[in-house]
């Protein structure tokens, strides 16, 4: 496998995301004059990977995850922002190409079925990528049955399978091994064990760990499994209706969150222990529909704590519990005019 | 407590052209009326099948039982067409876990519910709306007069699943079964909707049947526990016993590789391997090829080992392990 040496540093991030943002228009009925209205999947979100970290995004249905995973990997091309990978910028004349990108960026996907080709064997599958880009055929092959073999499946059982002869569990191994054919620097997990059993999501777990470890890699992981994400990350961001709320290294976002929807969320896990069942549920209602967002804070329709400071002013990310934790609510921000500000802390 | 619902060495086999799946192979338990039962299970489990079993949900031509299902004493298997009609719905009731496929698009929400009313209680088109007015009141769906009009695709998940279980619940059912109603729900949204399925439980003195794979779930909703696997109810007991103190590998092996945050930088104590196909009946146990106390005597079917307060574990260790 070719590895891509490191070229900003240990010190540089390996991803840098700077105000990255998505609308898609919707179709509208022919003689409609009204203005054209817009999902505003991704609004203007940043962040920062470390090399060798973990970063968890959690968030409701809508908010945004995977687009974002989409729009890094250039699967969506992005209406503004730029990715800078390991110092350079993607898609700039004097940055990286896309496709030197992906291979040093690499996804797995929920669906383990739908993200693998049916008519080839999994060794095909997991050769495909690298003999694309250069590779040679039977090289790319023996690569491939080394790679099965890393991620606990066989070669000499499993190679000649076609993914309906296998179960969900090793179908998303094979995923795993066909996104670090490549020799990647990221992976991109987006829900990549959600769809699994949990006795076999607990085996893909212990996997991406070792693999971490073998492959020196950074992963971004999406879920909406609040419990899975504090497991693995080392960074947690939270999502709402395209925007980050809140943004932070793990152990603050899950012991001293601020923002009230991550709360929200947190409280929202259903109890394990049989004497402390909840009680009340933290908040009422759905998460809106992302077209047309609420104005200010997209949070205060559900909110507790909405005045009208939070219709009119849309929260910026402002310090929160420590340097490294950013949260976008007014009552984190002395200066913003809501009446709870110092409650909040 | 009087049972109100009473399975006994209940199988379930699909038979095809190809091949022959055992799906269920001899569970038994009881249900008493107003007691919630949780069944936990990973996907192939059965957990699913057996309920749909009760209803006779599944595809006539291809399903054979054995067994039996005693609902208020009448023996539901190999019901006729007619009868299981007149049950469905009035006397038990299910709820699904995709709420929109549950619904027709083309009726709004109040038609349908007003259907289900006139037809298991005879009474009239206006009766019923209001009825029907009244059951998305009490599942709170907010403005349930407007509600009424409103076709399935015009509410969000959390509103459907809601107008779903007032279907459920029109004719006033004894038993709900509920198969992973929230699984499909947003975090925030499941819990107020387990929160309103355990408070209507209540209020109503509802027998539930809960089928889901999410131990946090089964967790909140349930008074009794009922672990499948391949097919069996490998361990069973009053639900604190059992999430605390299991003795069954499996059950063991599952709660173990449940994450939570405490398990940070720790390796999962995960349970190697994958649940077998079920083409062939089981012989001995079924989890025995995952199982590290694995033992010759485990090519026999386990006994049922029963102790405790009303606790059963199909495990040749069950019996040393329960007194531990």
């Amino acid at each position: 496998m070719r590895k891509v040496e490191d070229r900003g540093g240990p010190a540089q991030p390996l991803l840098i995301v700077n105000g990255l943002s998505k609308h898609f228009p919707l179709k509208k009925p022919l003689l409609d004059r009204s203005p054209r209205r817009v999902v505003r999947a991704v609004d203007d979100i940043s962040f920062t990977l470390p090399k060798g970290g973990t970063l968890g995004v959690v968030g409701e249905s809508g908010c945004g995850k995977s687009t974002t995973a989409r729009l890094l990997m250039h699967l969506v091309d992005p209406d503004r922002g730029d990715v800078i990978f390991d110092g350079e910028k993607v898609g700039a004349h004097d940055g990286m190409t896309v496709r030197a990108m992906r291979r040093q960026m690499q996804m797995v996907f929920q669906d383990s079925y739908a993200s693998l080709n049916p008519r080839l064997t999994i060794l095909e599958t997991i050769a495909f990528g690298p003999v694309t880009h250069g590779t040679q055929p039977r090289a790319a092959r023996e690569q491939a049955a080394d790679l099965l073999a890393r991620v606990g499946l066989d070669p000499v059982q499993f190679q000649r399978r076609y993914p309906h002869e296998l179960s969900g569990g090793q179908r998303q191994r094979v995923n795993i091994a066909r996104a670090l054919a490549l020799g990647p620097r990221l992976l991109i997990l987006d829900e990549a064990v959600s769809a699994l059993d949990k006795s076999v999501e607990a085996q893909v777990l212990n996997l991406l760990a070792e693999l971490k470890e073998q492959f020196d890699l950074t992963y971004l992981f999406i879920s909406h499994d609040l419990n899975v994400v504090h497991y693995i990350s080392d960074e947690v961001m939270v999502m709402y209706l395209g925007k980050v709320v809140e943004i932070g290294p793990v152990e603050v976002i899950y012991g001293d969150a601020r923002h009230p929807y991550t709360r929200a969320l947190l409280a929202s896990r259903p109890s394990m222990d049989p004497d402390v069942k909840t009680r009340e549920a933290p908040i009422v209602g759905d998460p809106p529909n992302p077209i047309d967002p609420p104005s200010g804070c997209r949070f205060r329709t559900r909110c507790t704590f909405a005045e009208e400071v939070c219709a009119r002013l849309e929260p910026p990310l402002v310090e929160g519990a420590a340097a490294d934790h950013r949260v976008a609510c007014h009552m984190n921000d002395p200066a913003s005019g809501h009446s709870r500000t110092r409650l909040a802390a | 407590m009087t049972t109100l619902l009473s399975v006994r060495d209940l199988h379930v086999r699909f038979v095809g052209r190809d091949r022959t799946v055992h799906a269920v192979n001899g569970i038994s338990y009881d249900l008493a009326a107003g007691e919630v039962l949780g069944i936990l299970g990973e996907s192939g489990s059965g957990k699913s099948v057996t309920l749909r079993a009760i209803l006779g949900l599944l595809p006539p031509r291809r399903t054979r039982y054995a067994g039996s299902v005693l609902f208020e004493g009448q023996e539901l298997l190999g019901l006729s067409d007619r009868a299981f009609s007149r049950l469905r719905g009035k006397s038990i009731a299910m709820i699904f876990q995709e709420p929109a496929t549950s619904f027709d698009p083309v009726y709004t929400i109040g038609r349908q519910i007003a259907e289900a009313v006139m037809r298991h209680e005879g009474v009239t088109e206006t009766a019923a709306l209001a009825r029907a007015r009244e059951l998305l009141e009490l599942v709170r769906i907010p403005s349930a007069a407007e509600r009424l009009k409103a076709y399935p695709h015009e509410m969000s998940g959390g509103m459907r699943q809601r107008a779903m279980i007032a279907l459920a619940l029109s004719c006033r059912p004894k038993l709900l079964l509920a198969d992973e109603p929230t699984t499909a729900l947003d975090a925030t949204v499941q819990i107020q909707v387990l929160l309103l399925l355990a408070q209507l439980q209540k209020d109503l003195g509802l027998g539930v049947i809960f089928v889901t794979h999410d131990v946090g779930v089964a967790v909140e909703v349930s008074s009794r526990l009922a672990v499948m696997y391949a097919g069996r109810v490998v361990e069973t007991g009053p639900l604190a016993d059992v999430v605390r103190r299991p003795v069954h590998p499996y059950t063991q092996g599952l709660l173990a590789s449940t994450v939570h945050g405490s398990m940070r930088g720790r390796r999962l104590d995960a349970i190697p391997g994958a649940p077998p196909a079920l083409s062939s009946a089981p012989v001995g146990c079924s989890f025995a090829p995952r199982c590290r106390f694995a033992a010759a005597e485990c090519d026999a079917t386990p006994p049922e080992h029963r102790f405790g307060s009303g606790r059963m574990a199909r495990c040749v260790l069950a019996a040393e392990r329960a007194a531990a």
